[in-house]
Order: structure tokens, then C-alpha cells, then sequence
């Protein structure tokens, strides 16, 4: 228990005080996470204990004022969606990021850095109100019905950039200059002292970056509401309508009594379990930190 | 293992908390003042009483009227639990809601809405289940578009819902939606968006809606044209009444506010919301 603070110089009185802020601080924030949970399982009782567990997975579909509460096919739409996202915004984001540390003039990079921290700070339901009256009538020309997951993928990934692109800069520009003129003294050419030094040197970060903007995209309501289409089903193709379990909360709540409105905090219990186990899964990729042992075993 | 214990302790103080905490509140108005007046319910019925209390507040008291959204549903149930002194519910009460009193205030049709580019101006209770079991999914086979039709339905929950398919005689586990939406708004949008979708929303909000210049257009039902008119004169298939209820006899400022609202000076934002007073 004992931090290297601690072990500089004895605590004074001040001290004290200070981890004791510090410390009360860490649990209420910790136990707020705790409480959230609790607070939805409390919720969701009702139909835990009425209706099952398992029906939440086998039900033939989702008519809850019908006793039907399948979340699959909401939990496929969310995934879908998220990852989707992500495969569109993640290389862009890299590439952005990249060329805004490495390549572009520094005035440039400063204004795009700007730029894009005022993206990430636009409101999501702005981005959703764009997707409903620009992309969702030019994919309907296309391919009716419009309202599909390919828009909310879209929207999605041009709500989630900004803060792959932002994360990912800060951890490229964490990455010690020592490194690259290390790999150019070995003469390593730009692409290969990206690949070979920056991405391993930086993957922590990287990481990061990556999770928060899944993160974002699994819980993402607003925007998806406007643009998914709304209909409970496993998409057959991009084209098809989803709905997503934020959206099927936002949806439906205001309207939902009794078991229809325990369902719901079902699906709010569910994409949180989602959420944590992403978590979970970025803390154990991140842990052994490879990275960081490759650096020393090489550079020390 | 001193965090485990301080976990322990941790969960223990919230399961505490947990216990003691008051059930879950749609509004949490305990102890509310005389002059105050909680309105919630049906979101067909919001704007209108909106608009009312807006003229009310000015016109005749200095009571707060507070208007909040959430459903017939909701409406209803904060009432029997005392959350609202009066729930707005956009469809007649039901035989187990015959505890509640019922003030009904106006009337309201449910249209059939496409694009303003659809050519269709007319359509059969017959098409419209088709469509909306997906036995027709083409607006050539209803002589429109050259487009697959988008069929837009509404939220589970909805009284909107409730009456659409108790008219058509469907059931909600049959409807073959391609877009889901929630209020009547959202339905307004996704339709004038798309200019082969078909939906039904409130007339009144509808007529609202064309008013503003949006693109959409009501279908008439049966050749019956939908029309805030029609539904004033009781020429048109699918209309609900909209009611206000309370768990008592309605009394003081609510009384008030309720004989306010069906007098001839409301009259006028009645019908500027497009609705049908009732007749006097």
C-alpha cells in the first residue's frame, strides 16, 4: 500500500489530508460504477424473475407488451454497428493522426488539431439530425429503405474519429524522439520506422484509443435513434434497419410499464455487462504490455 | 486483503442506501403546492395542452401548469399514483380504468401519410393491411411509385399503435416494418424524407406539418378525406377522443384549468392545433 510518493518523504499533516481527499474521491467514484449496476439489476428484477433469464435470448422476437423480450437481435444491431464504425474510422483516424504528428507543417497541425477537437465536442444528436436529413434520403435513393445499419455505421464513424484521431496523436506524440532517430541511424525509411518502432513504442495508447471509441460507439443513442431504422431484427444485409439497445431504451421507456419497462433496463444491464467486458478485454490485451519490455530488451 | 474488506464495506453501505431509497419516481413531486399543476401523458395531446396552459397562465391565474410527455400510458399511471394532478390520455378510457374520472377535451383522427411526391391520394383499409403485413411491398401493385414501399410503424407502447391496429384488425407480431419510429414528429420527419415510405400519425399534427411546408401528404381512408374538418363533423373512420383524467372528481385549480380549457376562449388553440373541439 505504501506509493512512491510516500516513500519520498514522510506525509506532514497537510498530507494526510490530501490522501484522504484522494482516497474517498477514488472509492465514491468507484462506487458510483458499483451502484449504477446494482441499480439496474434492481430494475430489471421483475423480469429476471418472472419471465428468465434465457427468454431474453430465445424469445421468437420483441414484442414485450406481448411477453416477447428477445434482445439478440438488438445486441447483433449494437455490435454490428460499433464495429462497423470502427473499421471505417479506425485506418482514417490512424492516417489523420499520423500525418498530423509526422508529415504536415506545423501551423497545419496545429489548426487540424483544432479543428478536430472542436468535432469531438459537437453534440451527438447534431450529427444524428445530419444523418437524418442528408445521408439517410441519399442511401434511400440508392437502396430504400434508407434508415439502415450502413447509416448509423456512417454516422457513427464520423462521430467517433475525432476522438481516434485525438487519442491516437497524443499517444504517437508520447513516443520519444530518441526512438526515431534511433531508427533512422539505423536506417530504417518512414514507413518501416512507423511500423516498426512508433506502433509497437505507442500501442498502449493506440489501445486506448480504440476502446474509448468503441466505447462510444456501443453506447451511442441519440444519433443511432434517428438514423438505424428501429426495427428489431438481424440485418440480412448493410441496407436493412437495426435497432440498437440504447435506441430500443430511448425508443421505448417513456412508454414502458411494468415487465416492458423491466426489459428495457435488461437491455441497459446488458450493454453495460457489453461495455465491461471491452474493458476487461483492453485491460488484459494491455497488461503484459509487450511494448514496453520490447523497447527495454532493444534500447537498454 | 484489506480492499476486499473495504469492498464488503463498500457494498454494504449501498445495499443500505438501496433499501431505504424511495421507489423510482416519473416526476418525484411529493408535496406540491396548491398553484402548481402537473400535466403528463399522451405526447398527441402535450402540444395542445402546452399551448393551453401557455394562454392560461397569462389569461387567468398565476398557477404553474408543467406539461410533461410520456405516453397514455404514463398518464394514467402517475395519476393513480399521485404523481400528476391530471394525465392526458389520446384514446377513450379502458373498462379497468374506471376508477379515474374522465374529462374528454377534443378530437383527434389518425391519417395515413405518404411523400408529397406519391401520386397516391387515396387508399383501401384492405391496402393498407396488405402493406403493412408485407403482402404488398411495391407501390406498382397499389398504382404509385415505381419504388418498394418503406413502411414506417410505430414504438411498442404507443395508443397511436394501440388504435391503428385494433382498426386494421392486425396484430403487432404481424406488421412488417422497415423503420420504427417514436412520436408523431419522428414519423412526419422519416416520411418526408423518403419518398416511398407510408405512415400514419396524428391528423392534427400532420395538418400541422403541411402547414410548416413539409412535404407529406394524408391520405384519405375509404375515399374519406383526412382532415381536421371531417373529424369535427364525424366523417372520418379512425378517430379517438382525447381525455384528460383525474383520480378524483377534479376540483380547485385543476377544475379550474379543465373548465378553462373546453370554454369558447380555448376554443380557438384547439382548432389552431388542429383538432376538433367538442361540440358545446
Amino acid at each position: 500500500m505504501t506509493s512512491w510518493l510516500a516513500s519520498i518523504s514522510p506525509p506532514s499533516r497537510r498530507d494526510r489530508w490530501l490522501q484522504w481527499c484522494l482516497r474517498a474521491t477514488a472509492w465514491v467514484v468507484g462506487g458510483i460504477l458499483l451502484f449504477l449496476l446494482l441499480f439496474l439489476l434492481r430494475e430489471a428484477w421483475p423480469v429476471l424473475r418472472d419471465v428468465g433469464l434465457m427468454p431474453l435470448f430465445d424469445d421468437p422476437s420483441w414484442h414485450p407488451t406481448e411477453g416477447r423480450y428477445n434482445l439478440l437481435p438488438m445486441l447483433a444491431g449494437t455490435l454490428y454497428a460499433a464495429v462497423g464504425a470502427l473499421l471505417i474510422a479506425a485506418p482514417l483516424g490512424w492516417a489523420c493522426a499520423a500525418y498530423a504528428v509526422y508529415f504536415a507543417p506545423r501551423r497545419l497541425a496545429a489548426w487540424l488539431q483544432k479543428l478536430i477537437a472542436l468535432a469531438a465536442g459537437i453534440p451527438s444528436v447534431v450529427y444524428g439530425l445530419w444523418g437524418l436529413v442528408v445521408l439517410v434520403p441519399l442511401i434511400a435513393a440508392y437502396q430504400p429503405p434508407g434508415a439502415s445499419l450502413i447509416a448509423a455505421v456512417l454516422v457513427l464513424a464520423v462521430m467517433i474519429l475525432p476522438t481516434i484521431i485525438l487519442l491516437t496523436e497524443s499517444a504517437l506524440r508520447s513516443v520519444p524522439r530518441e526512438l526515431l532517430h534511433g531508427a533512422a541511424a539505423l536506417g530504417l525509411g518512414q514507413w518501416g520506422s512507423l511500423r516498426r518502432v512508433v506502433v509497437p513504442a505507442a500501442r498502449s495508447g493506440l489501445l486506448a484509443a480504440m476502446v474509448l471509441a468503441a466505447a462510444r460507439a456501443l453506447g451511442e443513442t441519440m444519433a443511432v435513434l434517428m438514423v438505424a431504422g428501429n426495427v428489431v431484427q438481424f440485418p440480412a444485409t448493410v441496407w436493412d434497419p437495426i435497432r440498437t439497445l440504447s435506441a430500443n431504451i430511448a425508443l421505448e421507456m417513456a412508454y414502458a410499464m411494468d415487465h416492458h419497462r423491466a426489459a428495457l433496463f435488461a437491455s441497459g444491464l446488458v450493454l453495460a455487462l457489453l461495455v465491461i467486458a471491452l474493458m476487461l478485454m483492453a485491460a488484459c490485451l494491455h497488461s503484459p504490455c509487450p511494448a514496453r519490455e520490447s523497447r527495454r530488451g532493444r534500447w537498454a | 486483503m484489506r480492499w476486499m474488506v473495504a469492498i464488503g464495506g463498500l457494498a454494504a453501505v449501498m445495499g443500505a442506501v438501496w433499501a431505504l431509497s424511495p421507489a423510482p419516481s416519473a416526476t418525484g413531486g411529493t408535496g406540491r403546492d396548491q398553484s402548481r399543476l402537473v400535466v403528463t401523458g399522451s405526447s398527441t395531446v402535450a402540444p395542445l395542452l402546452g399551448e393551453i396552459a401557455k394562454h392560461y397562465e397569462v389569461h387567468m391565474s398565476a398557477a404553474r401548469v408543467d406539461v410533461q410527455t410520456g405516453g397514455s400510458a404514463r398518464g394514467i399511471t402517475d395519476v393513480r399514483q399521485g404523481l400528476a394532478d391530471i394525465g392526458m390520455v389520446s384514446r377513450t378510457l379502458k373498462d379497468n380504468e374506471s376508477d379515474l374520472h374522465a374529462y374528454p377535451i377534443a378530437r383527434d383522427g389518425i391519417g395515413l401519410i405518404v411523400h408529397a411526391d406519391n401520386p397516391l391520394s387515396d387508399i383501401r383499409t384492405a391496402q393498407v393491411q396488405a402493406i403493412y403485413t408485407g403482402a404488398v411491398t411495391h407501390w406498382r401493385e397499389l398504382g404509385g411509385l415505381d419504388q418498394p414501399t418503406t413502411v414506417v410503424h410505430k414504438a411498442e407502447g404507443r395508443s397511436t399503435l394501440e388504435l391503428f391496429l385494433a382498426h386494421f384488425g392486425l396484430h403487432n407480431t404481424d406488421v412488417r416494418p422497415h423503420m420504427v419510429i417514436g412520436d408523431n414528429a419522428q414519423g412526419i420527419k422519416a416520411v418526408a424524407g423518403n419518398r416511398a415510405a407510408i405512415g400514419y400519425v396524428s391528423i392534427g399534427a400532420a395538418e400541422y406539418a403541411i402547414e410548416q411546408g413539409t412535404p407529406i401528404k394524408l391520405l384519405s381512408l375509404d375515399g374519406k378525406p383526412a382532415n381536421s374538418g371531417r373529424v369535427r363533423a364525424g366523417d372520418y373512420p379512425l378517430t379517438r377522443t382525447l381525455t384528460l383524467v383525474t383520480s378524483a372528481p377534479a376540483a380547485g385549480v385543476a377544475r379550474r384549468f379543465i373548465d378553462y380549457l373546453l370554454s369558447e376562449q380555448a376554443r380557438d388553440v384547439v382548432v389552431g392545433q388542429y383538432f376538433a373541439p367538442l361540440a358545446p
